[in-house]
Order: C-alpha cells, then sequence, then structure tokens
C-alpha cells in the first residue's frame, strides 16, 4: 500500500470507529422515539449523570462491578422518574411541548448531577490502553475497536430482544400504531417505562465510553449534537440507521477534517456533519431507514 | 397543533386596546420616571430584546408551524451586520443601520429556509441546527467580521439617532421600547393580513393550503426571512443596548433554546405570548438568586447556587408546561376572563 492510500485508509477507519460512538447516542433516542414519538434532548444529560455517577463512585472506593451495579439501578430510577413525572402528565401533547419538556429535564438532570458531584473534570479508566496497533499497515487504537464492539454487542443484543422477547414485540407493536397496540391490550405505560430504562442503560454504556474518551465533565451531555446529524441522517425511529448513519457520519468528517479543513480553514467538524447530513436528505428525505417522514410539529 | 385561538376572536376587542394603551402609557411614562439603572440595565433592556426575539420566533414557530433551533445565529447576523454597517458606512443613521441589518438577518433567513421546502419537524429543526454551528465557527473564522479584533469581540457604536443621544441606561431602554413598539405594530398588522392568514393555514393543513393556492414554498420561505428579519433587529438590540459590545459566545446555542423556552412557555401563535415568556425568563433567574442569597446567606458558594439555579428553572419549565402546554398567555387569558366575569356579570 502506498503511504497516501494508508493515510487515507487510516482515517477512514478512525472515522468509522469514532462513527460508532456517535451512534451509541444515538440509539438512546430512536429507542424513545420510535416507541413515544419524544426526540429526548435529555439523553446528553443521562450521558453525563451516569458517567458523573460512576466515576463518583469508584473514585470514593467502590470496586467496578459495585459501581456498575449502583450506576445502573440509579439510572433505572432516573428513567422512570421521567416518564412517570414528566412525560405521561404530558401524553398526547403536540411534540414540540414534548421535546422543551425534555429540554427542561436535561437542565435539572444537569444541575443535579453536577450539585451532587462536583465540576471538576474526572478521568475515567475502563482498564483498556489506547494504543495503537497495526492492521495490514494501518493504525487503529484498541480503545476504539473495543467500543465498536461493545457497541455491536449491544445491537445485536436490542436487536434479538426486539426480534424475539415478548416484551420486544409488544414494543414493535406500539412502535407501529399506539392505538391498535393498546386495543389489543398491551400496557403502554408499561412499555415507556421499560423503554425509559432501556434507554438509561444505553446512555450509561455511552456515558463510560464517552467518558473514558473525553475525561468525564460537563462537555459530555453535549455529545447529543453529535448524534443529531446521525438521527437525521439515519431516521429518527431506525436503529439500523443509527448505526449505518453513524458510520458514515463518522467518516465523513474524518476525511473532511483532513482533506477540507487546511482549505477552509480548521474547526469545522462543528457543522460540517450537519451539512453532509442535509445534503443527504435534500436528496431523500425520510433518511436512509426511515419509515416515514415526521409530521409537522 | 394544540396552540392557543390564533386570531383572538374570543376577547373583547375593546379591553384589549385599553390593556395595550394602558401598557404603553406606563412603558413610556411611568416607568422612565420611577426606574433605577438597574432596573432598566439588569431587566428592562434584556426583556425587551428578547420578547423581540422570540415575536420573531413565534411567527416562524407559532403562526407557520416551523420549528427553529437556530434563533441565536439570526441574532448574531443581524448584531455583526449592523456593526460592519455602522463601521464601513460612517454616515448611515441608526434608523437605517438597523434596518439594513435586519434586511440582511432575512436574506440569511431565506436561505436557512431552504431545506424547509423538502424536510418537516424535527429534521426541519436539526437543519437549523446546522446554521446556529456555521455562522458561530464563521464569526470565529472571518475576521473580516468583527473587523479583526483577535477575540472576536468589538464595541457597539453609540446609539445616536438625529443628534438625540440614547446612551445612558434610560435612553438606551426609551431606544429598544421605541423599535419593539414598531415591530410588535408592524407584527400584529402581519398576522392579520392576508399572509398571515396564509402562515396559519400553512400550519394548521399544508395541503389544504395549498388546494385554497397559499404558496406554500414561498410563503415558507417568507416565513423564514420575515422571522429572521426581527430576530436580527433583537440581536442588534442585544447587542447595541443591552450588552453594548458585539461578541458571539452571547449567540450560542443556550441562547437559541432560550428563545425556544420563551415562545413555549409565553404561549404558541400569540403575540403577547413572547412578552410574557421573555418576563418568566428574564426575571426568573434574578428571583431566584436573589431568593438563594437570602435564603443561604452570602457567603453561600456561586457555583453550587448556578446549579440549583439551573434544576429550579429546568423544573419550572416542566412545571408550566404540564400545567398549561398553551402557555402563559393562555393562563392570563384565562385569568383575566373570569376577572371581566366578575366585574361585568352579564357577559
Amino acid at each position: 500500500m502506498s503511504p497516501d492510500l494508508a493515510f487515507l485508509v487510516e482515517v477512514v477507519v478512525g472515522g468509522l470507529l469514532s462513527g460508532v460512538m456517535y451512534a451509541l447516542v444515538a440509539i438512546g433516542f430512536v429507542l424513545i422515539y420510535k416507541t413515544s414519538g419524544v426526540l429526548n434532548f435529555a439523553q446528553g444529560a443521562m450521558v453525563l449523570f451516569a458517567a458523573l455517577t460512576f466515576v463518583s463512585l469508584v473514585e470514593r472506593g467502590l470496586p467496578f462491578p459495585a459501581a456498575l451495579a449502583a450506576t445502573l439501578a440509579v439510572m433505572v430510577v432516573v428513567g422512570l422518574t421521567i416518564e412517570r413525572t414528566v412525560l405521561r402528565p404530558l401524553v398526547n401533547q403536540p411534540p414540540i411541548t414534548l421535546f422543551m419538556a425534555t429540554l427542561g429535564v436535561a437542565y435539572v438532570i444537569e444541575g443535579a448531577a453536577q450539585l451532587a458531584w462536583g465540576t471538576q473534570v474526572h478521568a475515567l479508566d475502563l482498564g483498556i490502553d489506547d494504543t495503537p496497533f497495526d492492521v495490514a499497515g494501518v493504525l487503529v487504537s484498541r480503545f476504539d475497536l473495543f467500543a465498536a464492539a461493545l457497541a455491536g454487542l449491544m445491537v445485536a443484543g436490542l436487536t434479538l430482544f426486539f426480534r424475539f422477547t415478548r416484551t420486544g414485540l409488544a414494543f414493535r407493536a406500539v412502535a407501529d400504531d399506539p392505538l391498535a397496540a393498546l386495543n389489543a391490550g398491551l400496557r403502554l405505560p408499561r412499555i415507556w417505562s421499560a423503554v425509559w430504562i432501556a434507554s438509561g442503560l444505553v446512555a450509561l454504556v455511552a456515558g463510560l465510553l464517552w467518558g473514558a474518551r473525553l475525561g468525564v465533565q460537563f462537555s459530555l451531555s453535549l455529545v447529543v449534537l453529535k448524534a443529531l446529524p446521525v438521527l437525521v441522517l439515519g431516521g429518527f425511529d431506525s436503529i439500523a440507521g443509527a448505526i449505518v448513519a453513524g458510520l458514515i457520519v463518522g467518516a465523513a468528517e474524518k476525511l473532511a477534517e483532513v482533506y477540507l479543513g487546511p482549505l477552509i480553514g480548521g474547526g469545522i467538524e462543528g457543522w460540517i456533519a450537519y451539512v453532509a447530513a442535509l445534503a443527504f436528505l435534500l436528496v431523500k428525505p425520510s433518511g436512509l431507514f426511515g419509515l416515514r417522514s415526521v409530521e409537522r410539529v | 397543533m394544540a396552540t392557543a385561538l390564533p386570531l383572538d376572536l374570543a376577547r373583547p376587542r375593546r379591553t384589549g386596546a385599553a390593556g395595550i394603551l394602558l401598557l404603553l402609557a406606563l412603558a413610556y411614562g411611568l416607568v422612565p420616571l420611577l426606574g433605577t439603572g438597574y432596573l432598566f440595565e439588569a431587566i428592562l433592556t434584556p426583556f425587551l430584546a428578547l420578547a423581540l426575539a422570540g415575536l420573531g420566533l413565534n411567527l416562524l414557530t407559532g403562526y407557520t408551524g416551523l420549528l427553529s433551533l437556530g434563533s441565536a445565529a439570526f441574532m448574531a447576523v443581524g448584531a455583526y451586520a449592523a456593526f460592519n454597517l455602522s463601521l464601513r458606512l460612517p454616515g448611515l443613521p441608526l434608523p437605517a443601520t438597523i434596518l439594513l441589518a435586519g434586511l440582511v438577518a432575512a436574506a440569511a433567513g431565506a436561505v436557512a429556509g431552504l431545506p424547509a421546502l423538502r424536510l418537516r419537524g424535527f429534521y426541519l429543526a436539526v437543519s437549523t441546527l446546522a446554521v446556529q454551528f456555521f455562522v458561530a465557527w464563521a464569526l470565529n473564522r472571518i475576521g473580516w467580521l468583527s473587523n479583526d479584533s483577535p477575540s472576536g469581540i468589538v464595541a457597539a457604536p453609540r446609539l445616536e439617532v438625529a443628534g438625540l443621544s440614547f446612551d445612558d441606561a434610560r435612553g438606551r431602554y426609551l431606544f429598544s421600547l421605541t423599535v419593539v413598539v414598531v415591530l410588535t405594530f408592524l407584527a400584529w398588522r402581519l398576522v392579520r393580513s392576508p399572509t398571515g392568514r396564509n402562515l396559519v393555514a400553512i400550519r394548521d393543513h399544508e395541503t389544504a393550503a395549498r388546494i385554497v393556492g397559499v404558496k406554500v414554498a414561498r410563503t415558507k420561505l417568507l416565513a423564514f426571512a420575515l422571522s429572521s428579519f426581527i430576530v436580527g433587529i433583537a440581536g442588534v438590540l442585544w447587542a447595541f443596548a443591552y450588552l453594548r459590545t458585539v461578541e458571539p459566545a452571547g449567540f450560542n446555542l443556550d441562547r437559541s433554546f432560550q428563545i425556544l423556552f420563551i415562545v413555549i412557555i409565553g404561549g404558541l401563535g400569540t403575540l403577547r405570548g413572547a412578552f410574557l415568556g421573555a418576563g418568566f425568563i428574564v426575571v426568573l433567574p434574578l428571583v431566584l438568586s436573589r431568593l438563594g442569597a437570602t435564603a443561604l446567606g452570602d457567603g453561600f458558594d456561586s457555583g453550587t447556587l448556578e446549579m440549583v439555579q439551573r434544576i429550579v428553572l429546568g423544573w419550572l419549565i416542566v412545571a408550566v408546561l404540564i400545567r398549561e402546554p398553551a402557555g402563559l398567555a393562555a393562563l392570563l387569558d384565562r385569568a383575566l376572563h373570569h376577572a371581566l366575569r366578575r366585574v361585568l356579570p352579564r357577559s
């Protein structure tokens, strides 16, 4: 392989792997949007909250598995509380109102997380070295591979869950047609609770991986802004779409940064993903895998 | 979409007009006489700028049903356009500068509105985020826009119209008030005009609007342009009258969300909603910090106080939405209705 080509492959692989990290956050959105039509802006705050809780417990001397279990329990409580106290009273409100409410929730969670655990930056070590290793002349980060594998496992698990369990079937029924599902005797509130718990767990995984990457701090809640172009591209209601779009956005972002950045000045990673997603949407408005275009809000 | 009745058919017109005249008399007569510098600088001027921004966004989101998360970007476009106009065309009178800055923001809005021709709902909202980030990037990157100031922060020019100076706290308040009153009047005329009805028609049923002959694509772009015009001028007020500096940091994503809060908490599809919402958003943090200081003593850690404020603000937003999803405007209308019924038992 020529050095130029090797560099190109390295950039693309790096981009794909960071795209997996974006997809990880996006999946949390998709779960909730699919079953209740809420664009949950608080997902980023939940990622921050999970990571901050975990790292603070570890710093207070709790062993790794115990801290993980405790954080899991906390995330379950957080998810249930949001569903019970915020979204259930707002059932049947227009999507924009629900979106606003989740913005309010994001404020509360961010404030509470930092009030409880402080605002300083914590380092989070998951025990995986971030050393690059050589695959046929291309350098790949071990940590990124681990993250990708974990995300892959999670997606596989979710897919199996949706396909083969009764609860998964119920999820799909609700996503398909809430009224028909209700008519068939499914208990919507129970399903909503379950899906909020699930998105809390996704937030925990995303929080640990992103936290290990960036350090656990406030800016962790801004990963939602990385996930939004992924969502737009993949469709708000498709898990497969989130993965594929995450890979595309990750790769496009890295390529643009390396090859386009020097031409028009650096720092373009803030918006290039949005522009790329938009350009695609202008051609195909429902996204890669979106079932239908979203109605007006 | 459950918004308050947008055309105010239910309200007795005469009481409404009397109320507005009373408010104007208060704002122009009593407030400048009695107000303190703190009231003008910390409360009223930012309130007016934010209310105007909310009014502009409400045209787009409340009346036309197009969600935007990029309002702060249009504020920034307006503010920087006004700065550059006054810097590079020194002879231009201030009202002309403001008008032109609004037109620049309107042009930016029309371009940013192009995705609205194909996208809807949250897809469109996310596309307006692209505008938000792109504008922030461009302002930091293109030195010419901030006159090559290394920090991107530049001092705003003095507020002078036809030899009259509006540079003290009261003057800046009166200046903002006048701009807001004029634009609110124009917006009020607009939403009652055929164009305004077209906006509502697109929001309520796009296909039906198309059938009765509304030019949907053109009207959507017009909504973006009109909204951005007002939001851009709000940006000029924010930078020139309130902060007195022009800087990119004040026009970030948080500001966009704040303006959306104002519109939703105040009441979508109502003009008075923007003012109610802006009052809520401006006064609330001040009340909270005052309360916090009294309740906990002066030695209290300001970082903690900030977190508590964040929590309370978020909680209040959720509470208002649950209590009254149609916003403070609906709440106020109901209260007024009850009060009127008590005074005039016949009606």
